[in-house]
């Protein structure tokens, strides 16, 4: 009887009980396109930055990586310490060139196991680095640049010349360009610098010692394991603050729709809960239809909006120019906080209503009958 | 759900206020007045009385649906002050037949009706064979699964009555239940709730300023002014 109520409520009116779903639906495509492309773009970048490794080091109390200052000579001592396996320097810059706003460069060695687990679709591994002028273009930035091996491209305010191109699943680097450390140290203007270290230990185990004695040598520099980074790193943790806040903030405009909604809905029908309760319906139950039809209309706008918000995803990851940038697939943890967030929003948006709809008396809607 | 009526076992009155006062708009608009009655088990009483004399008001509080500004009302020998009181008296004991019907117009004549089984929390099949008993007494079977929108007035009246009697009350209050009707109609919707009340034993309580139809009940009470005039029996 409860479910033919609530629905026979919320079909009175049907515009305004959609219009109220799909608010609640928007606010939650909006949170989880949002949210999941940031996560999908942090992750990326994190990946990019602990490239099979265990460790990033990078100059400590910096707020973005492109401001780091690492010698390069630490990452040399650090490759001969025991516990290590592989200590690779990488100097990030950012570069405009022709149309494109924004190229990432990366200056590496030509050891760097980027290139190493990279798909070459042109030249190989062995061209790299050989040729100070010679720069490697992850597919992408190779499509957008119009350019091939042998032919010349400007980045930035220099020409260098195509030795290959190259395929990842990473956005950045598929939009990136490689180029040698040292040419990366020279057009960056700095000499004998990487902006991090990426460090892969022989054993896991020996992270603690590794980070203990990175302290304790270069004071200046910290050393945070893979996930500590991602979970600490400025950038992504406003990156991360961002996509909630607008996330919420959809919600919350979602929350006050379905307030509204059930607001008139139990302000135009004060004669039927009237009815209600002469009939002996307790405060409870009348609360607890209000707080039905507002969880109905939630969990409907939740589920349409995750469908959106997957639809969405899809759609986006598809558009070549997004290409590895976008992670179409939301984690279920996200998807089980996006659903509860609504069904919470939605009851929050009944409570006053809800209140209001016990407090009203039989005899005050009846007795002008 | 058993056939066992909702009544008292007491040997008191059903019904009972004992200067009982109300007034509206905190006092300033007195409509009850001291009003004292007793209904007993059984009893069909007829409430009679110009507009605006009180009988609806004094129908409410004895339905519990109202509190008095003074005095006190017992329902089956129980003072009804509190909510916690009056939630079992108006789930069990009484059924309400208001002027106008009140019934919810986007539900059927079944859900109208199984609304106080549902409120009640009784077994649904109970409740249902409850109804197609009522339903064939006021000859709605036909109509049970058809929406309020689509049934005539008497129709509507009739199922009140139904939806009034679903839990088995032990008491009757009727507000002007032929109010709203033609004069036939009104007639047969008088006579099918004075015959339930009979075959079930129902306690009945009707407000009406029909006298005709009044004179048929067993005791008519006269309200002037916020108070009663009890006459004698009417014949």
């Amino acid at each position: 009887m409860y479910l033919r109520l609530i629905a026979t409520n919320l079909s009175r009116h049907r515009v305004r009980s959609l219009l109220s779903v799909a608010g609640i639906a928007f606010s939650v495509a909006a949170m989880l396109a949002v949210i999941t492309i940031l996560q999908g773009a942090v992750g990326m970048f994190s990946n990019l930055l602990t490239n099979d490794s265990q460790i990033i080091v990078f100059e400590k109390d910096v707020s973005d990586l492109f401001f780091s200052n690492v010698p390069v000579r630490a990452a040399v001592e650090m490759a001969a310490w025991p516990q290590v396996e592989r200590a690779n320097p990488v100097l990030f810059g950012v570069v405009t060139s022709g149309s494109q706003p924004v190229i990432t460069c990366f200056g590496v060695e030509a050891n760097d196991p980027r290139l190493r687990k990279a798909t070459w679709t042109s030249g190989n591994p062995a061209s790299f680095g050989s040729d100070e002028n010679g720069v490697v273009l992850g597919q992408r930035a190779a499509a957008f640049l119009a350019a091939s091996v042998g032919e010349s491209v400007p980045i930035g305010h220099a020409h260098f010349r195509v030795v290959g191109t190259l395929k990842t699943s990473n956005g950045f680097e598929d939009g990136g360009v490689f180029m040698p450390l040292k040419a990366a140290q020279k057009y960056f203007r700095k000499e004998q610098m990487s902006s991090a270290i990426t460090v892969k230990l022989k054993s896991r185990d020996d992270a603690a010692e590794f980070k203990s004695r990175v302290a304790r040598q270069y004071p200046e520099l910290i050393a945070l394991e893979d996930e500590e980074f991602s979970r600490s790193y400025s950038q992504f943790r406003i990156l991360k603050a961002t996509a909630w806040a607008v996330g919420g903030c959809g919600l919350l405009l979602g929350g006050l729709g379905v307030a509204n909604t059930m607001i008139m809905s139990v302000f135009t029908r004060i004669r039927e809960i009237a009815i209600l309760r002469a009939v002996g319906f307790s405060r409870t139950q009348i609360g607890r239809l209000v707080l039905g039809e507002s969880v109905t209309i939630s969990a409907l706008g939740a589920v349409a909006g995750l469908l959106i918000g997957e639809l969405a995803l899809s759609l986006l990851k598809a558009i070549p120019a997004l290409h590895g940038y976008v992670d179409a697939s939301p984690k279920p943890v996200l998807i089980a906080v996006v659903a509860a967030l609504a069904l919470l929003t939605g009851l929050a948006g009944a409570i006053y209503p809800m209140f209001y709809a016990m407090r009203v008396r039989a005899v005050e809607a009846l007795r002008f009958e | 759900m058993n056939d066992t009526r909702h009544t008292s076992t007491l040997p008191g009155p059903v019904l009972l206020a004992e200067d009982v006062w109300k007034g509206y708009d905190g006092g300033e608009v007195p409509v009850l007045t001291g009003v004292n009655l007793a209904v007993a088990a059984g009893e069909t009483v007829a409430l009679c009385g110009p507009s605006g004399c009180g009988k609806s008001t004094l129908l409410h509080l004895l339905g519990g649906l109202d509190d008095p500004d003074r005095g006190v009302l017992r329902v089956n020998g129980k003072r009804i002050d509190s909510e916690n009181a009056r939630l079992p008296l108006l789930r069990h004991a009484i059924g309400f037949v208001f002027q106008l019907h009140n019934l919810i117009p986007d539900l059927t004549l079944e859900e109208n009706c199984l609304l106080p089984a549902f409120a009640a929390g009784l077994d649904k099949q109970v409740a249902r064979e409850r109804l197609r008993e009522l339903a064939t007494r006021t000859g709605l079977v036909h109509r049970l699964g058809h929406r309020i929108q689509k049934l005539s007035g008497g129709e509507r009246q009739r199922t009140a009555i139904c939806r009034a009697l679903m839990n088995r009350p032990g008491i009757l209050l009727a507000d002007e239940p032929t109010g709203s009707l033609d004069e036939k109609t009104g007639a047969q919707v008088f006579d099918l709730l004075m015959e339930i009340a009979a075959v079930e034993g129902t306690t009945l309580l009707m407000a009406t300023h029909d006298r005709r139809l009044a004179s048929h009940c067993a005791r008519l009470v006269e309200m002037h002014g916020g108070r009663i005039d009890e006459s004698d029996r009417v014949e």
